[in-house]
Parts: structure tokens; sequence; C-alpha cells
């Protein structure tokens, strides 16, 4: 990049004191690198007070942040997990965002629907529309690989785990982006916070009403709110509108921004490490390998944050009561202590499942298996279907420090 | 006299969720059960973070629980999130091998998440 006009050429010679590490801009020019890896050398425990979201600690080496996410009573996850605390009028609850005992209670009765057993389920479903919407792309002509492919099949991935109405899945892509369009993350103004709201209601009147109907209807099915239904812990969800559209929320969210970032990642770290993808060509039992280091390179989540319960020392460092604490997992995935050569993308790595992109401990990922599928099935689909998938121009990225990810990837397939 | 150096070697039988089993004598080392049946090349371990107690994808169950030392409260913490969670289940990364002291039978579970 052209240093002079660089807006974050000054990332390496300004006192780290007065850098804002959460600028969301610094993700959207693709920039961040050379600050994390300054702060895991200078600074892995740093304190800032500048910056809109200030003041708050960032944690930016591999270890320091498994033993801070091995001790949640300490650091907590609530009020937040992002560094901007929920919004009064906005107050949607969910167990990502909540300690023990409740978070367990409401995760052990979610995570059965997305435990391997079930996945096998859903995967020939999940491979036949991955297929359809693949076969369908225009050849030799540039598309948006974000719009066509990641959005499209993320989308029907969520209205296949919800069995949601198939004709209206576009609003689930959409109250996912709404839940993490808030201004103060993204540093633009894309929805007002009575659109949000109304949003909210949205999506409460449409699950209640799918609730209703599949209510004692004694159909077997495997779909979220009938499991929902059934579980003693979640059965009465309903009739507490804030954790139900949380929850809601959470595995839209979840199950969408990340695996649809990845798919789109995958494509232009291949554009970037041409030979890489020659190895999975010639052997395609690396797929799974292949899968794990794209959402490490990727990190879709750049960072969790969590709340110091009690003054507390660590490393050395004083912890306040109350203070925010950041966990940069797009830092730990960069960690040399750690991960080899972690600047190469190389999809044959030793232990390519020991990254930081879904976090740890008691909160880790509870999709993890159903992304790590969802991936696999596209690039074994890809790679029977294409000779290659040719990017051609640099992609759009967002201006969002909790979302990395992309808007735009003008590629050209060709079919094999 | 090799033959009864090898009768007080112990081993542990590992057994697949579709009843295949694997018996392998547990070689000396400071290893964990996890790190060995993965040399050994047993399946159903997938040890995602590498032996921290911050995953639970290294679930398994132990025929001996009072052979292997207490289970300690972040190893308690990811237990509770197993769906699969029995009162014989452990996290293998957090079962010490010099801990085998006899023939032992550790189960793994249908799946790891
Ligand atoms: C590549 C894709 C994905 C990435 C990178 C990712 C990343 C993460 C991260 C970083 C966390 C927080 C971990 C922590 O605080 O330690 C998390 C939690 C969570 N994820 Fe994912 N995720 C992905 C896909 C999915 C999918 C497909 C689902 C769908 C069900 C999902 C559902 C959840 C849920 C429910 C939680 C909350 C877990 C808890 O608090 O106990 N995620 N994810
Ligand atoms: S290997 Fe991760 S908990 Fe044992």
């Amino acid at each position: 990049m052209n240093a002079p006009t660089h807006p974050f050429a000054s990332d390496l010679t300004l006192p780290l004191t007065e850098i804002d590490v959460a600028d969301p801009k610094r993700f959207e020019l693709d920039c961040w690198q050379p600050l994390f890896s300054r702060l895991r050398k200078e600074s892995p425990v740093h304190y800032q007070t500048v910056g809109d979201l200030g003041p708050f600690w960032s944690i930016s080496r591999f270890d320091d942040i498994v033993e801070i996410e091995k001790n949640a009573e300490v650091f907590s996850s609530e009020p937040s997990i992002a560094i901007i605390d929920p919004l009064p009028e906005l107050d949607i609850k969910n167990f990502i965002a909540m300690d023990e005992p409740s978070h367990s209670l409401q995760r052990k009765a979610f995570q059965p629907v997305v435990a391997p057993k079930n996945l096998t389920e859903f995967e020939s479903l999940i491979r036949s529309r991955t297929r359809a919407a693949l076969e369908s792309l225009p050849e030799n002509t540039p598309f948006n690989w974000v719009e066509l492919v990641s959005r499209n099949l993320t989308t029907q991935m969520l209205a296949t785990l919800f069995d949601f109405p198939w004709e209206e899945r576009q609003k689930l892509s959409m109250w996912s982006d709404a839940a993490v369009s808030d201004e103060r993350i993204t540093g633009k103004a894309d929805l007002t916070l009575e659109e949000r709201q109304l949003m909210a209601v949205d999506i409460f009147e449409s699950f209640s009403k799918l609730w209703q109907e599949r209510l004692d209807d004694g159909v077997e099915s495997f779909d979220l709110i009938r499991l929902m239904q059934k579980d003693p812990n979640t059965k009465d969800l309903i009739n507490d509108p804030v954790m139900f559209i949380g929850n809601l929320l959470l595995l839209i969210v979840g199950g969408n921004d990340t695996t649809r970032n990845s798919m789109t990642g995958g494509v232009i770290f291949f554009n970037e490490n041409p030979s890489e993808l020659e190895k999975v060509r010639n052997d395609t039992s690396l797929i799974p390998s292949m899968v794990s280091e794209v959402i490490r390179f990727q990190t879709p989540l750049p960072h969790m944050r969590r709340t110091v319960t009690r003054d507390f020392e660590f490393k050395g460092h004083r912890m306040k009561e109350g203070d925010k604490v950041v966990l940069w997992y797009c830092s730990a995935n960069r960690d040399d202590d750690v991960i080899k050569n972690p600047d190469s993308f190389v999809i044959d790595r030793e232990s390519p499942r020991n990254h930081a992109s879904f976090g740890f401990g008691i909160h880790r990922c509870m999709g993890n298996r159903l992304a790590e599928m969802q991936l696999r099935v596209l690039w074994e689909e890809c790679l029977d279907l294409f000779e290659s998938i040719e990017v051609q121009a640099e992609p759009t990225r967002l201006s969002n420090n909790f979302v990395r990810g992309y808007s735009e990837l003008e590629v050209v397939v060709k079919r094999n | 006299m090799t033959d009864m150096m090898e009768s007080v070697v112990p081993r542990i039988i590992f057994v697949q969720a579709d009843g295949s089993q694997s018996e392998v004598e547990v070689s000396r080392g400071h290893q964990s059960v996890m790190e060995f049946a993965l040399e050994s090349g047993i399946g159903g371990i997938d040890a995602d973070c590498g032996g921290s107690a911050v995953c639970g994808t290294c679930h398994c169950f132990v025929n001996d629980p009072h052979m292997f030392g207490a289970i300690e409260p972040n190893e308690e913490a990811m237990l509770g999130l197993r769906p699969d969670r029995e009162n014989n289940s452990r996290l293998s990364c957090q079962l010490s091998l010099s801990d085998v002291s006899a023939d032992t039978t550790i189960t793994l579970p249908e799946f790891q998440m």
C-alpha cells in the first residue's frame, strides 16, 4: 500500500496510547495486522482510553485469550460481548451474553440441533441446494460471489435449520445484517434505531406465527423451532419476548455472517495462493483441513468482549471491576508463539483446528461443526464443478470491527 | 523376561461408538490420554484446542473413574455443555497417562463438538 496516503501508516510510529485499536476502518482497508503484531510484542495487555468506544483493554496474544476465557467468573459475558453495551431501547438478551448458570441451561437446550449426529441428516439437503446454486451461476461473466453464493447459501441454510418459509427466507439475512449494523460498530448510520426496533417486532411476529402453527402439530422434525418447543428449558421461551428474539437472533447471526464471510474469504485466499489450491485439487481429503485454515485466516469475528467482575490482576496489570476486556481473535490467529508461520495461508497445517476463530471455553462457538460442514460441502462441490474461480477486483470489505467480512467480490467462474 | 515385562504393561482398550475396539499398550511418557490416543492413531477424538481444556472435543467415557485425578472446575464446566454427558465423562486431555495402572477401557462418544 502507498505509505504517505495510507490512513493507518502511523500505526507503527504513534505511541500506542494514542491509537484507537477498534477503529472499524482498519478492517475495511484490511490493514489491521501491523498494529496487532505491534501490540503482541509491545503491549499484549493494553489499555486504551482514546476512541469512541474506549476505555477498554485489548488482549492480543493467543495464550492470554485462552487464559481469560477459562476464567468466566472474573471475565463475564454480561452485559454484552460487543465493545458497546446494548441500547436500553433495544435490549435483546441471549445466552452468548449470559453467565452461569443461565448460560449453560439455555445453551444445552439449543446444542443438540447442531450436534454432528443431526448434521448428517441435513448434509444431503445442503449439498443438493449448494449444487443447484453453483450450477445456476453465470459462466464466463463477472458476478458478485458474495450475493450469488455466500449470501444465498447461508440464507438457504438458515431457512433449512428453522424450516422457515422458503419464499420469505431473505428476511433472515436482512435481520442478521441489521443485528450487527449498530452505528457504534460500523461507524456508519446504516439503519436508524427505529428501523432496528421495527425489525425486532417483525422477527418476533414471524417466529411467533411459526411457533403457534407448529405447537403440537405432531410433525416429527429436527427444525430449531420444534426442538425449542420440545425442550423443557426452552418450551416457554415465547413468553419472554426479549429472550425469544435474542436467542433466535443469536442463531441467525451466529450462523450467517460468519459462514458467509468464510465462503468469500476462501475464494480470495485461493486466488492469492494458487499453489494451495493445487494441493487440494490433487488431494481432496485435505478439504476439512483447508476449511479450518480458511476459518483461521478469515477470523470472521475479530473479537469478543468480557467485563471484569471484581478487581483483578492479570499479567501484572490491575484491572478494575467493570473494565471492558476485548479479546482480539484476529490477532491470536497471527500469534507465532502458537501458530507456525501464521501470516501464510497453508491448507495442510499440523493442527488446523487449533485456531482462535471459534473462541474458547464455555462460550466456544456452538455451531462450529455446522459451519465446517457447510464450508466443506461448498468446496467439495466447487472443486467438482469449476476449473477456476477468478477474482476480478479487490473485494469491498465491511467497515465493521465486530464482523470481518465483504459486501462484494467480483469473480468469473469456468466450468470443468 | 520379556514375557514378564509385557504382562505388567497396562493396556487401554479404546472402544468406538460403533463398538469397534483397539487395544494399545501404555508406553511411558508424561502424556495425556488424548495425546497418547492421537499418536496411536485412535479415531473419535478431535482435540481442537490441543489439550487446554477449552474446546471439549476430546470427550470420552472412562470405565475406571477412580484411576484418574479429580475433575477440575474448568473441565467440569466444559463437560457440563456436552449434550451426551454421562457420570463417567472426562476430557481425555485432562487424564494423565501415568495414572493408567492397570488395563482399562475408554469409550469414545458418537461425535465431538
Ligand atoms: C465460521 C463460522 C463461525 C465462526 C467463526 C463463529 C465464531 C464464534 C465465536 C467467536 C463465538 C464466541 C466464542 C467465545 O465467546 O468464546 C461464537 C459463539 C456462538 N456461535 Fe459461532 N461462529 C461460526 C458459526 C456459527 C454457526 C453456523 C452457528 C449456528 C448455530 C453459530 C452459533 C453460535 C452460538 C449459538 C454461539 C454462542 C455460544 C455460547 O455463548 O455458549 N456459530 N461463535
Ligand atoms: S483437547 Fe480441547 S478440551 Fe481437551
